[in-house]
């Protein structure tokens, strides 16, 4: 699991507007410089924001990304939903640190 | 003795993001409530504030997390998020460089704080400056606590570095104000946002205001998750400003649940001249 750089990719995303335009021209050149799972690839590319929260991306980070892919609240926080109810519990980080469900 | 005022604010986004989606009689008791803080740091003469924050990675990430910081640079500038979504606007924030560096070397003598040349203000910090320095002439002295991703800081450490703050605070010669922002309950960017638990916040507020150093530190972040969401963590940055302040009792100017900002808005004095 490389959770650590799924997030430091969306933290770096939301401070660097030339990694951003990168981003957005020329996603898997971007990707390719991070030590990324398959998985972790899978979820970022879609973007399925409900399959980063489950891998346990901090929502402080992943509610920038939800909105640069066009996510409006509403739909971020309903992806979150979606992504607990089929892939099941939150894996890893903050949310996962006392009962793994982080949603309820 | 160059603390001249203490005391804490809530800094969600949504007091100033989504204002017009609350109660309007209810906002506008908070306002007030902010605008009686912003005068009684005005009549204090206050020459700086101390700000104790909580930031939500806009400047620092797990590649190097400080535990504390505390800012020393030129000048700030903030709010980080998109101005017209946040609805606060973008503006240089002063600074006093010297001071900062005072303070640091102060505190370093008990608590060890990374320091910060560049700082950008997120609304953790943004938001309460907008109603408390409307301004922005009075010099900030930011300091941050960790409570975004752990591990964090014991509380009883957080009490420490308030006395350590306070130790700081004392031997300068300028009119100092200290503010805590953030710390009650909430669930933020989670499936959860907007959920509350003010019997929670409520007990957690009248341990602050009196100072219950004992009922404080006994929080553990176990119970604090669980009760009080990882927005909770942050009762980090009131804590810090009781232990500064451990000899007044405080008041309680402003607490309402408001679900549209996702938590209880709380605003307290925890010290005045007397």
């Amino acid at each position: 699991m490389s959770l650590y750089y799924v997030q430091k990719l969306l933290y770096k995303l939301n401070r660097d507007p030339t990694l951003k335009q990168r981003f957005d021209s020329d996603q898997d050149a971007v990707l390719d410089e991070y030590s990324l799972s398959e998985e972790e690839i899978k979820a970022l590319k879609r973007p399925d924001i409900g399959l980063l929260y489950v891998l346990g991306v901090n929502g402080q980070l992943l509610m920038h990304y939800a909105t640069m892919s066009g996510y409006s609240w509403p739909e971020y926080i309903q992806a979150m939903r979606d992504g607990v109810e089929y892939y099941g519990p939150v894996r890893e980080g903050i949310y996962a640190m006392i009962d793994g469900n982080g949603a309820t | 003795m160059s603390l001249v005022y203490a005391g804490t604010c809530c800094h969600s986004p949504g007091i100033t993001s989504r204002g017009e989606l609350a109660d309007p009689e209810i906002r506008q008791q908070l306002l007030q409530a902010f605008d009686r803080q912003r005068q009684a740091i005005e009549d204090a003469d206050t020459q700086a504030i101390v700000m104790v924050s909580s930031e939500h990675f806009a400047n620092f990430f797990m590649d190097n997390m400080p535990t504390y910081s505390i800012g020393m640079a030129d000048e700030y500038e903030g709010p980080i998020e998109d101005p017209d979504w946040l609805k606060v606007p973008h503006t240089r924030i002063p600074a006093n460089p010297d001071l900062s560096l005072r303070i640091i070397q102060q505190v370093l003598q008990s608590v060890d704080v990374s320091y910060a040349q560049e700082w950008k203000f997120d609304h953790g910090m943004a938001v309460p400056l907008h109603f408390l320095t409307p301004d922005y002439k009075i010099p900030i002295i930011p300091v941050n606590i960790n409570c975004q991703n752990p591990p964090f800081s014991p509380l009883s450490r957080t009490w420490e570095l308030g006395k350590a703050l306070r130790r700081a605070i004392d031997i300068a010669p300028e009119r100092i104000a200290l503010i805590g922002t953030g710390g009650t309950s909430h669930w933020p960017c989670t499936p959860d946002s907007g959920r509350i638990n003010e019997s929670w916040d409520n007990e957690m507020i009248n341990h602050l205001i009196n100072k219950r150093k004992e009922a404080l530190l006994a929080y553990t972040d176990e119970a604090i998750y669980q009760q009080a969401g990882p927005g909770g963590y942050e009762v980090r940055t009131s804590i810090c400003i009781a232990a500064a302040t451990e000899e007044q009792t405080g008041e309680i100017w402003f607490f309402a649940p408001i679900p549209i900002f996702a938590t209880t808005c709380c605003i307290t004095t925890l010290y005045q001249l007397e």
